[in-house]
């Protein structure tokens, strides 16, 4: 037995593993999964999520951060100088005609986003301002654009070493341009690295980009029609996912696909709109922004907590360095494999620097975060986030800062947290269908077998509160993390060459 | 050096009178006559995963069904006229792609049909041949 198809071996053990608790009896799910999880993942969870000695600093973020600023130093800047060639791709200034008919840069950069913009871009950034304060948002910010290298150095690779079939369609991604890549520089461990990436994937999407969404919207919807079970959610989820992914139904996801960018527009805009209106705020809001930044404003762990959250909250929106959007970009045919690195980097920027900041400026801006009118720092609660005006955390945050300017606006809200779960999902299944495929090799079978399992955790992620079964898909994402940037530090010389026109 | 010309061809019938119009002009003028079908795309739609992945296959596909199931019969049955016919078959929008053809194809005319429906949806979504007339590089005869 080689070293492969065992290690191939092993992470179906590892997979069927993860499905089995799934029979167990309905009433005890919960609690059986979260057992299982608990007892077993504890240790990879608190290992990724550890900090680095003597500091409350988390590694993994570091990693992200590490990587992020290697790749703007080594390329020059790229994100800046790059971004008005970026545009004009997207725009089609240099499409060939010839061409038309394939997949675009505009729709290759559409696709992509529909994977990263969901529920991060709401929640999670309202649970790092929480945290973090207002000084959050600079960070994020800043990590936003460092992230923009991160995503030109993998998608730029994707397309390079991606798998072409004669058929016309394409497979690609990190565990392509691993195993390929490391052979032809002739680096050794390619194989093991790439199949432990698509393991890492795998979870991820059964995770993050699943279970974790599905929960979130079941919480979103139960939160304005009031409770219900979860597994109601997670059955129609599940058999809407179902018919897009196993029953081909594309009408339903062009649908969502057509909704998700609207919902987008339709957020940035009602952002804009509600911080015009609080316009008064403007020197006070930016104020915050930066003394929170970089002074003592009262939140756990001072200006450098508030650095952690931004940090944290932009890898995990915009997933730069995690290795997924290579997956999406791969699919597009284009002649220049530097052409989609180039398109892709303006996705953190949309994701995080627009989408992500207009979430923390309404919530700053409507002044939902209390200051001790005595001392000028933030008011803590017993869990260590800020009081907010409402009591509100998570989505929650989101929805009282538009409500409290646009009242209506909170249904709007839900209808955008339900769209970009079922987007996310949808890009999820894709992913992991990918890693799926690398793993035990194309076939009607195997994607079947997949898309089926995707499913079922669909519903229990909806009915289950999974803390540890989410805190673990987490883990799994950044996982993927560990392995893509060891990958694009030893591949970023091919990109390099790629480049060309920079030296 | 002989005249081209265009006729747009999508399999419907009003197409079909606008194919015999140029024909009869071809066959009196000794014109080239250059057969235009364009297939619906925008680079700005909104794709899944799956339909980018496939997108290239499914490209092919509509090519080959393009040319066999509607250009392949019309070509066959007009094989015996006398008219040197080409095919052009492209991607994009519709109207403006059938313009390009006929500036490409150094065209002298273009002829298209219209179905004399002036109905809702066409309000609504523009007819083809309206914009044609609009942005027509060349004298574009409309066949009812």
């Amino acid at each position: 037995m080689t070293a492969f198809s065992q290690a191939r071996g092993l992470a179906a053990a590892a997979i069927l593993a993860l499905a089995v608790p799934v029979t167990a009896a309905a009433q005890t799910l919960d609690e059986t999964i979260n057992q299982a999880f608990a007892n077993s993942t504890g240790w990879f969870v608190s290992f990724i999520f550890s900090n680095f000695p003597g500091t409350t600093f988390p590694w993994i973020v570091g990693w992200l951060v590490a990587g992020a600023v290697i790749f703007t130093v080594y390329f020059g800047f790229i994100q800046f100088r790059a971004v008005g060639h970026a545009i004009s791709l997207v725009k089609g200034d240099y499409s060939d005609p010839k061409d038309a008919g394939e997949v675009s840069h505009f729709q290759a950069l559409a696709t992509a986003l529909s994977g990263t913009v969901g529920l991060g871009n709401i929640a999670g950034v309202a649970v790092a301002v929480s945290i973090g304060g207002p000084g959050a948002t600079f960070w994020m910010i800043v990590a936003g654009l460092l992230g923009m290298a991160s995503k030109f150095t993998e998608c730029t690779l994707g397309v390079k070493y991606r798998n072409e079939y004669p058929g016309g369609t394409v497979s690609g991604g990190p565990m392509y341009y691993i195993a390929k890549g490391f052979a032809e520089r002739g680096v050794p461990g390619g194989r093991l690295l790439a199949i432990l990436f698509a393991v890492f994937c795998i979870l991820g999407s059964f995770g993050g980009g699943n279970m974790f969404q599905a929960n979130q919207a079941h919480q979103q919807i139960a939160g304005v029609v009031g409770d219900y079970p979860g597994w109601i959610t997670g059955v129609i989820f599940a058999a809407i996912v179902f018919a897009v992914i196993v029953g081909g139904i594309k009408s339903i996801a062009r649908v969502t696909e057509k909704v998700v960018p609207f919902m987008a527009l339709l957020y940035v805009g009602a952002a804009l709109i509600i911080i015009l209106m609080n316009i008064g705020n403007i020197g006070w809001a930016f104020g915050e922004i930066f003394r929170g930044a970089f002074t003592e404003t009262g939140i756990v762990g001072g200006a450098v907590g508030a650095l952690i959250q931004g940090f944290r909250r932009a890898a995990f929106s915009n997933e730069a360095g995690v290795g997924s959007a290579a997956i999406a970009h791969s699919a597009v045919r284009t002649k220049e494999p530097i052409t989609e690195g180039l398109v892709s980097l303006l996705e953190p920027f949309i994701d995080t620097v627009v989408i992500c900041t207009m979430t923390a400026l309404v919530i700053i801006f409507t002044r939902q975060l209390m200051i001790d009118p005595a001392t000028g720092l933030y008011m803590l609660g017993e869990n260590g986030r800020i009081v907010t005006a409402t009591g509100a955390s998570g989505v929650g945050l989101t929805s009282a800062a538009f409500g409290s300017t646009i009242s209506w606006f909170p249904y709007v809200l839900v209808v955008a947290v339900v769209l970009f779960a079922f987007s996310t999902m949808i890009s999820w299944s894709y992913y992991g269908l990918k890693a799926w495929t690398y793993l035990f090799g194309e076939g009607r079978v195997q994607e079947l077998s997949f898309k089926a399992l995707f499913c079922l955790f669909v519903i229990v992620g909806a009915a289950a509160s999974l803390e540890p079964v989410i805190d673990f898909s987490d883990a799994a994402i950044f996982a993927m993390a560990i392995v893509n940037i060891i990958a694009l530090y030893v591949l970023m010389p091919v990109v390099k060459r790629e480049l060309g026109w920079s030296g | 050096m002989s005249d081209t010309l265009v006729a747009a061809y999508d399999g419907s019938a009003a197409s079909r009178r606008a194919v015999d119009f140029a024909l009869a002009q071809a066959r009196t003028s000794g014109a080239r006559l250059v057969l235009a079908h364009v297939l619906e795309w925008s680079p700005y739609s909104f794709l899944t995963p799956d339909e980018v992945a496939e997108r290239h296959r499914r490209r092919k596909d509509e090519l080959d069904r393009a040319q066999t199931a509607i250009l392949g019969p019309l070509l066959a049955e007009l094989a015996g006229t006398g008219v040197a016919i080409e095919t052009d078959v492209r991607f994009g929008h519709i109207a403006e792609t059938l313009a390009a053809i006929a500036r490409e194809q150094g065209a002298s005319q273009m002829v298209v049909g219209r179905t004399g429906e002036s109905s809702v949806m066409a309000r609504i979504f523009g007819a083809t041949v309206g914009t044609l007339a609009q942005i027509a590089p060349v004298p574009c005869t409309i066949v009812p």
